[in-house]
């Protein structure tokens, strides 16, 4: 059987598709399909001709196998240093291997290819900072995933997600009346906490255009909340595109870069049709790599920028604090012992290593943030990015790779653990779920509407008694 | 023997390595592509430069990386034998006074003592490299037959040097198989993973230009090497 019905090289682009796949409960059709999946070595080979330039092809021929990357992978830390860890390895072992036989190599090869580009790597580009050659393996898996994409070697829950944003343009089924309702709901919820709270819709030529992750909408409709509550607290001119609103991409998780093309083209339309003078997205650290950092690229912009200034989440809080557009009661500011995620997509993958330290200098009690080591750019994954949180197929492998962030947290004594990424958060979360050390964990929006020195002028008037 | 040795065969080599490695490195620059890379390298020509820069010398400067500093005794026996591998070829008084006659030109000279120290060094340095070769598990499992091979091309000039220099048994003899083997590098440097030597370059001055110009270079934040 080269190609199954459910696992084949097809991406999926109908809802259908979606639904049908879904009903394959954790895959397991799709992976025992994937079994007898073809390989098509030619479409292979000619990929590899026509896409593997000299940067990668250097990296791969040059490497001095010196194997100073090794501890610079949480993965192989967490793996108690088991060399078939080493990036290097990783990375020659699979796709050196297959450009070494110019593509022939076997279904089994392949599927392993694939244990290898989603449960090994996480693509947190980490051990590219190490390497005397400057031999970034992290995007060299990034780009390992889309052969394995094109060829059908791809997790279950990927090749879902990636469908999702072909279809609706969101890494989940969400239509743009659905976001916008829920949107509007979540911002009636608390009209009356917050007199004159709204969310402009589609307004043009507002100073913000705020974009989100799909999950919020689904399953953490507060976060829309807060977000407008805190646009409103500040005074800002903001507003929400009705399509274009989805800053992720499981896609670029995934490999499948006509859909990241897709995606990111969807966010830059609405940056044209309403000419906001900004886009802020959420606390988010993959989809500000997708929309800011990556998608500029995939839209074939040769500036390498988005249409309009585009800034994360952090940035615009920090900005917002440092001009008094929100006051922090210092009475409630946090006074136990805290410590910060650094996402890997922002800090070492887009240089904001002090803005979320600058907004923690407003929220936390002096003496109560404690750094974790290594930090900044420096920083080790959460365990969960790059799409290995969502991989149901590679959970046990996920959660071994939980224990280097566990300790780097046990480390600093800290009781709070704030990341402001889903993806950091998710992981933490985990970890705690996994291990239970005692820690809780925060996205910034919370705690800053918890700590906010509210003017009286926006706050409910109280009725005359 | 000695004839062709330091004739026909230096001037070959000499060109080989140095056309080899020009070509090589035109092939490098041309096959970067903003789009596949996804670097705008030519809209930020001094975001660039600036990056590439940084990526170099600061990877060039013992202990001047965190990543270096991370592994002290891998560093040391790096910077112990690659200050070797540079300077003995370039700046040795002998390897001068040959060059002064066969090209007409010549670089600044070390002193015999100084040479000396740095060649022992460089064996020392050289002999750390292997041994963790021979004892780390993560750098065993890379470690295959071209490593050693390049690690025997780069130690012969070495060895043969110093014997010639300590007049061990014949001269004569370890004279002509230094010069071979000190040729036998140049003719493999475009051909092998020696081209390091010149791609090192390019291959940090691509990760410095992307993070210079994508990964944080424009936010005003560089790269804390």
């Amino acid at each position: 059987m080269p190609e199954g019905k459910y696992c084949n090289k097809t991406p999926i682009t109908t809802a259908e598709g979606i639904t049908d796949l879904l009903a394959d409960k954790s895959g397991a059709k799709y992976y025992e399909e994937m079994k007898s999946l073809e390989v098509d070595s030619d479409l292979l080979w000619k990929t590899i001709q026509n896409t593997c330039k000299s940067r990668i092809r250097t990296w791969l021929e040059i490497c001095a196998h010196c194997g100073m990357c090794a501890d610079s992978c949480f993965l192989y830390l967490a793996n108690d240093r088991v060399p078939e860890q080493v990036p290097a390895y990783k990375i020659q072992s699979t796709l050196g291997t297959i450009i070494k036989k110019k593509g022939k190599v076997s279904n089994k090869f392949m599927r392993d290819a694939m244990r290898v580009a989603w449960a090994q790597c996480t693509c947190c580009n980490r051990c590219g900072m190490y390497c005397p050659h400057g031999i970034d393996t992290g995007i060299m898996f990034g780009y390992l995933r889309g052969l394995l994409y094109q060829q059908g070697f791809v997790p279950w829950e990927m090749k879902i997600g990636a469908g999702m944003h072909r279809v609706y343009n969101a890494q989940m089924d969400i239509s743009s009346e659905d976001y916008v309702d829920t949107f509007e709901w979540m911002v009636e919820e608390y009209e009356d906490d917050y007199p004159g709270l709204t969310v402009p819709v589609d307004v043009e030529d507002a100073d913000i255009m705020y974009t989100v992750n799909a999950r919020e909408a689904k399953h953490y409709p507060e976060d829309l909340a807060e977000a407008a509550i805190l646009f409103h607290i500040a005074g800002e001119n903001w507003t929400i595109p009705s399509k274009g609103w989805e800053q992720t991409s499981l896609a670029m998780f995934a490999g499948d870069w006509v859909a990241c093309k897709q995606q990111v083209e969807s966010v830059y339309d609405a940056m044209e049709r309403l000419r906001p003078k900004r886009m802020i997205g959420t606390e988010c650290g993959h989809a500000h790599r997708a929309s800011v950092v990556e998608g500029p690229y995939w839209a074939g912009r040769k500036d390498g920028r988005p249409p309009v200034e585009s800034i994360h989440y952090i940035e615009w809080l920090a900005e917002a604090l440092r001009e008094g557009k929100l006051k922090i009661d210092p009475a409630k500011r946090i006074k136990q012992p805290v410590t910060l995620q650094d996402s890997c997509n922002y800090v070492r993958n887009h240089g904001l290593r002090d803005t979320a330290r600058e907004i923690l200098s407003y929220l936390v009690e002096p003496g109560y943030f404690i750094d974790m080591d290594p930090r900044k750019q420096h920083n080790f994954c959460c365990g969960g990015g790059g799409g290995f949180n969502g991989i149901g197929y590679f959970r046990k492998e996920r959660n071994v790779g939980l224990k280097v962030k566990r300790d780097q947290i046990l480390a600093t004594g800290a009781k709070l653990v704030i990341a402001p990424c889903h993806n950091c958060w998710d992981a933490i979360r985990d970890l705690e779920e996994e291990f239970e050390i005692g820690i809780k964990w925060s996205f910034l929006k919370p705690l800053v509407i918890e700590m906010l020195d509210i003017p009286d002028h926006l706050k409910p008037q109280e009725e005359d008694e | 023997m000695h004839a062709f040795l330091t004739g026909p065969l230096f001037y070959i080599s000499l060109a080989v390595c140095l056309g080899g490695m020009i070509f090589r490195f035109y092939k490098y620059f041309t096959g970067l592509s903003w789009q596949l890379d996804r670097v705008a390298y030519k809209e930020y020509p001094m975001m660039g430069l600036k990056g590439a820069w940084r990526s170099i010398y600061k990877w060039l400067i013992p202990y001047g990386t965190y990543g270096w500093r991370q592994q002290p005794v891998m560093a040391a026996a790096f910077f112990a034998f690659h200050i070797g591998a540079v300077c003995i070829p370039l700046f040795l008084a002998g390897h001068n006074v040959f060059l002064k006659e066969k090209l007409g030109f010549s670089l600044p000279m070390l002193g015999a003592c100084a040479a000396d120290i740095i060649s022992w060094l460089a064996i020392a340095g050289l002999c750390v490299l292997v041994l963790r070769r021979l004892v780390l598990p993560e750098v065993r499992i890379l470690t295959d037959r071209k490593d050693w091979g390049v690690l025997l091309l780069s130690f012969l000039p070495f060895a043969t040097g110093l014997l010639a220099r300590y007049q061990v048994g014949d001269y004569g003899l370890w004279l002509n198989l230094h010069i071979l083997s000190g040729e036998l590098v140049l003719l493999a440097i475009p051909f092998t993973k020696l081209s390091h030597v010149f791609l090192f370059f390019a291959s940090r001055a691509q990760l410095g230009m992307d993070f210079g110009i994508k990964r944080g270079g424009l936010k005003g934040t560089p790269m804390a090497w």
